[in-house]
């Protein structure tokens, strides 16, 4: 039998799809499986075969908010995640600008530079930044935290605005300086308009490393100014086999950024070019 | 007058990060000649080269290094492979691709505590896992997934965190693709490998070096999913140099070997740092 053009094509198309969705299920499946899990009793959760099918309980959610006071670590994540994006922003768009405009010829070493400080490893500098914490009275506090967020993210930051600054053709800054523009007046009628959408994905891509971060968060807080992962590794030891409590935390912990990242996904799907577009 | 303006407008960015990279940097390297233990805070001083030699002579430490490049390795390769092909897969159109594309990048959104913790108990318990249900129905032999491969344990959750920021880079450069070109190349006779690897491939080029080389920044550093999984366990099977030094001074309360650790850690990382500059980041710079 011969197949036609236009049959293979479309089994062809079938295909892909088909590829496409087998594969986005098994990639979403441990996160479905995980909100499921929350809504279910702890002995529903470990129950064979998995349990599909169930009348949901709500029960875990209230003895996690309970226990632990979701609402003060949630409130201690968005507070270091907006507040460290913030700072590092306020400090990268000028710099970037300027790089990207005016670079001189140490420009792109600085960049190598700056990128190559996020290789130092973080556990390598624990103690000292511990230590200067402590004798600043800044232990346990959402402040320390904003300000190494805002570090760890700087050079990506940087690194992102500058290559999408780039991308701005420099005849449209020439043609504003002729009419008489200040660098001030350049900056925010001229670039800020046109590289918005670098500046909001790399805010968004900021946002969500700081939302997630947990090697300082756990070294750093504790009961004060813990944000969530510093709340979920709490649960991991001792309380290690409540699983619904577990997921039900967890779900908690996630869906904020989650939801976020949906709405968005086109966003950063056009903005994390990273130079690596021509 | 413009140089100085530019001055000022990058200083902040470079004073700062400067600040943040010399200060600890020379405060451990300051305490990884001292003696320092948490316990014993009243024996201190001076004391040479003996932190470096008792964290270097550590038997762990040639697993450990082993272990974080096999991490990285391993997680870059899948991440990269499986990455790449769901792009290219989802370059079709469809209806429900905007969902599907949704779907796929979600795991990059999630914090890697839960991340590893969601594979640790629902995926790979021996006991009441999804893996040990499955290979059950099977009749396959059940896996003790962190006990027994717990290094891979851990590339799995990690890469399937990663595939997802791996396929967000890729989509973003294959936008850019030019469509006269491939159609020019339909035209010509070429098929799917043909465009591939005449096309797509040195198209990818440089965004395949911005995944590899900020995973590689990542990877270097893995902490979390080790913390509430294994431990570093069993043995040193699965620690990484991070884990090493972190159970060196908040375990055994030594700074000064952990900070010994800390600087060892420093130059293994600006080696693989040298490397990766000079092949893939030069590049990205122009």
């Amino acid at each position: 039998m011969i197949i036609g053009y236009r049959n293979m094509k479309r089994i062809k198309h079938q295909t892909t799809v088909l590829a496409c969705c087998v594969l986005a299920a098994i990639f979403f499946f441990p996160i479905f499986w995980m909100v499921l899990t929350g809504f279910k009793t702890e002995l529903q959760a470990i129950q064979f075969p998995p349990l599909f099918f169930f009348e949901p309980t709500l029960e875990n959610f209230e003895i996690v908010q309970e226990r632990s006071d979701y609402t003060k670590y949630a409130l201690n994540s968005l507070i270091t995640a907006f507040g460290g994006t913030l700072l590092a922003l306020v400090v990268a768009v000028p710099s970037a600008y300027s790089m990207a405009f005016f670079g001189g010829k140490y420009t792109k070493d600085i960049l190598l530079w700056m990128l190559s400080t996020k290789m130092l490893p973080a556990v390598g500098v624990l103690m000292p930044i511990y230590l200067i914490a402590q004798s600043l009275n800044l232990l346990d506090t959402t402040i320390v935290l904003i300000f190494i967020f805002a570090m760890m993210n700087l050079p990506i930051i940087m690194w992102l605005l500058f290559s999408y600054f780039k991308e701005i053709p420099s005849e449209i800054l020439e043609a504003g300086r002729m009419d008489g523009c200040s660098t001030l007046d350049e900056i925010r009628h001229i670039v800020l308009p046109l590289a918005w959408g670098g500046i909001a994905s790399a805010a968004l891509l900021s946002i969500v490393l700081c939302w997630n971060e947990a090697f300082w968060a756990i070294n750093l807080t504790a009961a004060d100014a813990g944000t969530l992962p510093a709340l979920i590794a709490s649960y991991a030891m001792p309380e290690g086999l409540f699983w619904a409590k577990l997921s039900a935390v967890s779900t908690l912990a996630c869906a904020p950024i989650v939801v976020f990242g949906w709405f968005c996904q086109k966003q950063l799907v056009q903005g994390l070019t990273f130079g690596a577009v021509k | 007058m413009k140089i100085s303006v530019n001055k000022i407008l990058q200083a902040p960015s470079v004073v700062l990060l400067f600040l943040w990279m010399i200060v600890p940097l020379s405060m451990t390297l300051y305490f990884s000649f001292q003696r320092y233990h948490l316990l014993y805070p009243e024996r201190s001083g001076f004391v040479g080269l003996s932190n470096y030699d008792f964290f270097l002579t550590d038997p762990a430490l040639g697993v450990s290094v082993i272990n974080t490049l096999t991490l990285v390795g391993g997680v870059i390769l899948i991440s990269v492979i499986l990455g790449l092909g769901i792009a290219l897969l989802l370059q079709e159109a469809f209806r429900g691709r905007g969902i599907i594309r949704v779907l796929l990048i979600s795991p990059f959104f999630i914090m890697p505590t839960v991340n590893a913790l969601i594979w640790k108990n629902m995926f790979m318990n021996p006991v009441y896992g999804l893996f040990a249900y499955v290979s059950g129905i099977f009749g396959l032999p059940v896996v003790n997934w962190l006990a027994e491969l717990p290094l891979l344990s851990i590339i799995i959750m990690l890469s399937w965190q990663w595939t997802p920021f791996a396929l967000l880079i890729f989509m973003t450069s294959l936008q850019s693709m030019d469509q006269e070109q491939i159609e020019a190349a339909e035209i010509e006779g070429a098929g799917f490998w043909g465009k591939f690897r005449y096309l797509t491939v040195p198209h990818l080029g440089r965004a395949i070096g911005v995944v590899v080389m900020i995973q590689a920044i990542f990877h270097l550093g893995v902490f979390a999913e080790i913390y509430v999984t294994t431990g570093g366990g069993p043995g040193h099977d699965s620690t990484n140099t991070t884990w090493l030094i972190f159970k060196q001074a908040l375990l055994g309360f030594d700074i000064g070997v952990a900070s010994a650790g800390g600087v060892f850690a420093i130059i293994v990382a600006n080696i693989i740092a040298f490397f990766l500059i000079k092949t893939v980041a030069k590049g990205m710079a122009k």
